[in-house]
């Protein structure tokens, strides 16, 4: 049986924990540098420089797993759109390297970005303002996709839209979204998207130092999102949520609030996918519509099922496995990925559902959930 | 350009059409002439004769590939695939052995040219094959003149098909407007009034606004426009409604399977799609077999025999996808959604593995070709229409089923309450799985249907996942009217949309519409009540 409530309160910040975490952050943050900087090329341990923002990709869709194990593992909520709020993140950073290009596109144009110009837009839109600094463009990354989500969320939670119909809407929101940014006077590049980015904050975006300092914000971000969590899911917030997944309208009837805890969470996941979106696009220098597709959704569910859901370690596990295998997989045999990653669509739901991490240990109740079936009414 | 053109046409009015072979050789040899003028009188007589021989040298002679050999002859030179060839402008065989380049083209200047359009635009009024005139009939709107009206009621009288005279007719009002008399305009005016096409419009609006109109005149003008603008929207309503219903029985093909899968079994069936695109690659395996096995008449059969064939092969692949997956994911809808996802993953490889990721041809058959014009102005293609009835015939055999066999009974039990039935003697495993099949089955035919509109390609199921869940979950969950009325709404008001907000931004518009909608009505338009309900939440 797992550990009691207060046990567990007590055990989320031992000095265990702590040890175990600064161990892997450090050997993120310290081994990959010096690999890939200071270890010459010929030598069999060096890291290539292709690989530096390969790895910083993968832990951006660790950071995007774990935004959704969040909801999916602690509150119940499979969101099937939370690839939209990903790429909002990422056409946010996305307009500010456009803006960072300035004169140096291909006709040179000082006010508007290529495309623009291409379609013969004569100013810029007014949702392109501000987007040449920065800060307001950080700004942007987390409330574009923490707006949409509030006002999602709010409408969907408020009336009480749960289970699969949650997932069915949530996907025809990110099909929505993929749909309108495909359409070329939206104003973001159409479907060709946004690319040929010059520099970032000054950086030369195609420099192996850029890429290492994007990896290395890539491990914070990663590192403050997970610590984030954690602290959510130990606290009493993460007990109601727990509790809401399990038997939404007991806790209901014990006076809990279930559409603000839901909300809240909601909302907190979908800016940690809008920054995992950000940090992913001058990584792998493109975004483009079909990132809202509702596949690349879908699939990031199984990421978080492959791992183990309702782990939050799990997510990155199985974010960065999962991954690993398709650009091996794509490489080596690219006939076989589709078959490979429905048999783990089908495996994983059907003989572990409990994912990697579930399997190694079980820090919490997550078996007791699988395997019970819940009285009717109170169904997902 | 005008004068020339004029001339040419009273000259060939005052021709009487008859296609005598020598004076068709005689004329062919003029236009070898060396002066203009008579080059220009061949031209137009040529155009009198009503003989389609002529085209051919008329469209060499304005082209320049019309010459006159050192024997006298008058010959076309033909390009085809790099190599030329020439051509005896009045037998039409080909001659060999000859150097194009020896010969000299006989020269036209532009006065030339206009007599030569005029005598083929006539020619063509007259020509032998009905479409030819019938787009001449309808392209003498353009130039609306008095020797065009001439020329028109003389085509009048020669024309025995209905639809060409109707055509010439509409032209000859519009010739009559700018030309004739006051009551020929009158009458004419009146006669436009019954049109719908926007040329006519156009000429109207022209009439309208020029400043020298009789009153009288500009008042039935005016009378004319109005009752073409009515005509035209309620077309465009009439138009804009049957491409709604087509579209939303496509939609409703799609979701039948589904609301039985989803909405009578609660099984979030993510394949789904892939058994509608395995039914349409079924209709395309019977098509091949049939060209290749059997004579070639029987082609057109190979729709029918594909329809029973999909809707066994798809709901067999349906009983085997619920015996081996879904069954031990009663009870867990999300898990059950991200395994059939992976399985529609699979099955979408697999189809891409055998048959390639190109487009599949599947031909309709020649009784599905074609369409037919109910109100001017828009046409009912058959395919289409067979689509709404077939989709009919699918939804009424499945409430049959439901509601007068014993499988039906069954079904419905182990729905409402599964141990209750078990008790009763009911297999509830086997009824899954049939269930499950039923439904698959009926996405197999829905992807016959579909290869007839569409393309045929392993994507083909993704296009209609996300709508078919929407239609069921708009409608309400577990109601077949639900569903009917869902698909049915939505691409109404999707095609109603599409002139106003565009294709895309028209679905978009749908897609947010639904989002909200579910918001108000979690449970659909049609939600179940009572103790079902509660047992369905």
């Amino acid at each position: 049986m797992p550990a009691l409530p207060g046990d567990r309160h007590k055990s989320a910040w031992s000095l265990g924990f702590w040890a175990s975490f600064a161990a892997c952050g450090m050997v993120l943050v310290l081994a990959v540098p010096v690999l890939n900087f200071w270890v010459p090329p010929d030598f069999p341990a060096a890291l290539p420089d292709y690989l530096v923002p390969l790895l910083g990709k993968y832990l951006c869709y660790a950071l995007l797993a774990l935004s959704l194990d969040l909801i999916w593992g602690y509150a119940g909520i499979l969101s099937l759109g939370h690839g939209a709020f990903f790429a909002l993140g990422g056409y946010c950073m996305g307009m500010y390297l456009m803006r960072q290009i300035g004169t140096r596109g291909v006709y040179g144009n000082p006010l508007l970005p290529d495309f623009m110009v291409f379609l013969n837009w004569k100013e810029l839109p007014w949702f392109w303002w501000g987007f040449d600094h920065f800060a307001y463009a950080a700004a942007m990354m987390v409330v574009v996709p923490g707006l949409l989500a509030l006002v999602f969320g709010w409408l969907a939670f408020r009336s009480r839209v749960t289970g699969v119909y949650l997932s069915i809407i949530t996907q025809a929101m990110t099909y929505a979204l993929m749909l309108a940014f495909f359409r070329n006077d939206m104003g973001f590049g159409g479907n060709n998207g946004m690319t040929d980015y010059k520099d970032i904050l000054g950086w030369d975006v195609h420099q192996p130092s850029t890429r290492l300092g994007l990896y290395i914000a890539s491990v914070l971000a990663l590192g403050l999102g997970y610590l984030l969590c954690r602290y959510i899911t130990a606290s009493k917030l993460g007990r109601v949520l727990l509790a809401l997944r399990d038997a939404e309208s007991r806790v209901r009837f014990l006076g809990y609030s279930v559409t603000n805890a839901k909300l809240f969470v909601f909302t907190l996941s979908a800016v940690l996918a809008g920054i995992a979106g950000a940090l992913y696009v001058p990584q792998v220098g493109i975004i483009n519509p079909s990132e809202f597709s509702p596949g690349n959704s879908i699939e990031v569910a199984i990421w978080v099922s492959v791992g183990g859901r309702g782990t939050l370690v799990g997510a990155i596990v199985g974010a960065v496995l999962v991954n690993s295998a398709k650009t091996w997989l794509t490489g080596a045999a690219p006939e076989t990925w589709l078959f490979v990653l429905g048999a783990l669509f089908i495996l994983t739901t059907l003989v572990f559902p409990r994912g990697i991490v579930g399997l190694l240990w079980r820090p919490i109740r997550i078996r007791a959930q699988a395997a019970a079936p819940l009285p009717a009414g109170e169904q997902a | 350009m005008r004068l020339p053109r004029l001339a040419g046409l009273i000259l060939l009015l005052a021709t009487p059409v008859s296609a005598k072979a020598d004076d068709f050789a005689m004329l062919v040899g003029n236009l070898a002439g060396d002066s203009f003028a008579e080059k220009e009188k061949a031209v137009i007589a040529l155009g009198g004769l009503g003989d389609p021989r002529a085209v051919p040298v008329l469209q060499a002679l304005s082209d320049g590939r019309l010459s006159k050999s050192a024997d006298g002859r008058v010959v076309i030179s033909v390009t085809d695939g790099g190599t030329t060839k020439v051509r005896d402008a009045v037998t039409g065989d080909d001659i060999a052995g000859v150097d194009p380049d020896n010969f000299g083209r006989i020269i036209v200047n532009n006065r030339l040219r206009g007599a030569i359009e005029g005598a083929l635009g006539a020619l063509t009024l007259f020509s032998t094959d009905p479409a030819a005139r019938l787009t001449a009939a309808r392209d003498a709107l353009r130039h609306p003149s008095a020797a065009e009206a001439a020329l028109l009621e003389k085509a009048i009288a020669a024309e025995k098909d209905p639809e060409i005279r109707a055509a010439m007719q509409q032209s000859l009002a519009a010739a009559r407007l700018v030309s004739g008399s006051k009551e020929e305009r009158l009458a004419a005016l009146r006669a436009l009034g019954t049109t719908t096409d926007p040329q006519i419009r156009n000429l109207l609006d022209e009439f309208r606004a020029a400043p020298d109109t009789d009153p009288e005149l500009q008042k039935a003008a005016d009378a004319a426009l109005t009752s073409i603008g009515d005509r035209l929207r309620l077309v465009g309503i009439a138009a804009n409604l049957f491409q709604g219903i087509s579209l939303g029985s496509v939609l409703l093909l799609a979701a039948i399977g589904l609301a039985i899968t989803f909405g009578v079994m609660g099984v979030i069936n993510m394949a789904h799609g892939e058994m509608i695109m395995l039914g349409a690659y079924t209709a395309y395996v019977c098509q091949q077999l049939f060209r290749s096995f059997l004579p070639g008449d029987w082609i057109d059969a190979y729709l029918l025999v594909s329809v029973p064939v999909a809707f066994l092969f798809a709901g067999a692949v349906g009983v085997l996808l619920e015996r081996s997956v879904i069954r031990f994911l009663y009870g867990r809808p999300l898990e059950t959604l991200l395994a059939t996802w992976g399985v529609s993953l699979i099955l979408q490889q697999a189809v891409r593995s055998i048959f390639g990721s190109p487009n599949k041809e599947v031909s309709n058959p020649s009784w599905m070709t074609g369409g037919f014009d109910p109100i001017g102005g828009f046409t009912v293609t058959w395919s289409r229409l067979y689509i709404i009835v077939f989709c009919f015939i699918v939804l009424g055999g499945l409430a049959l089923i439901l509601n007068r066999t014993s499988f039906g009974l069954h079904m419905r039990a182990v729905t409402q309450n599964r141990p209750m039935a078990s008790v009763m003697g009911i297999r509830t495993a086997r009824i899954d799985a049939l269930t499950f099949g039923l439904g698959s089955g009926i996405a197999g035919m829905a992807g016959v249907a579909l290869s007839q509109v569409g393309n045929v390609s392993p994507n083909l199921g993704t296009i209609y996942i996300v709508d078919s869940f929407l239609v069921v979950v708009f409608g309400g969950v577990g109601n077949l009217m639900g569903t009917l009325v869902g698909a049915l709404s939505l691409g109404v008001v999707n095609k109603f949309l599409e002139p106003v907000a565009g294709a895309i931004l028209g679905k978009i518009v749908v897609l947010v519409a639904i989002i909200l909608f579910i918001q108000r009505r979690p449970r659909g338009l049609f939600a179940l009540k009572g103790r079902t309900a509660e047992a369905e939440a």
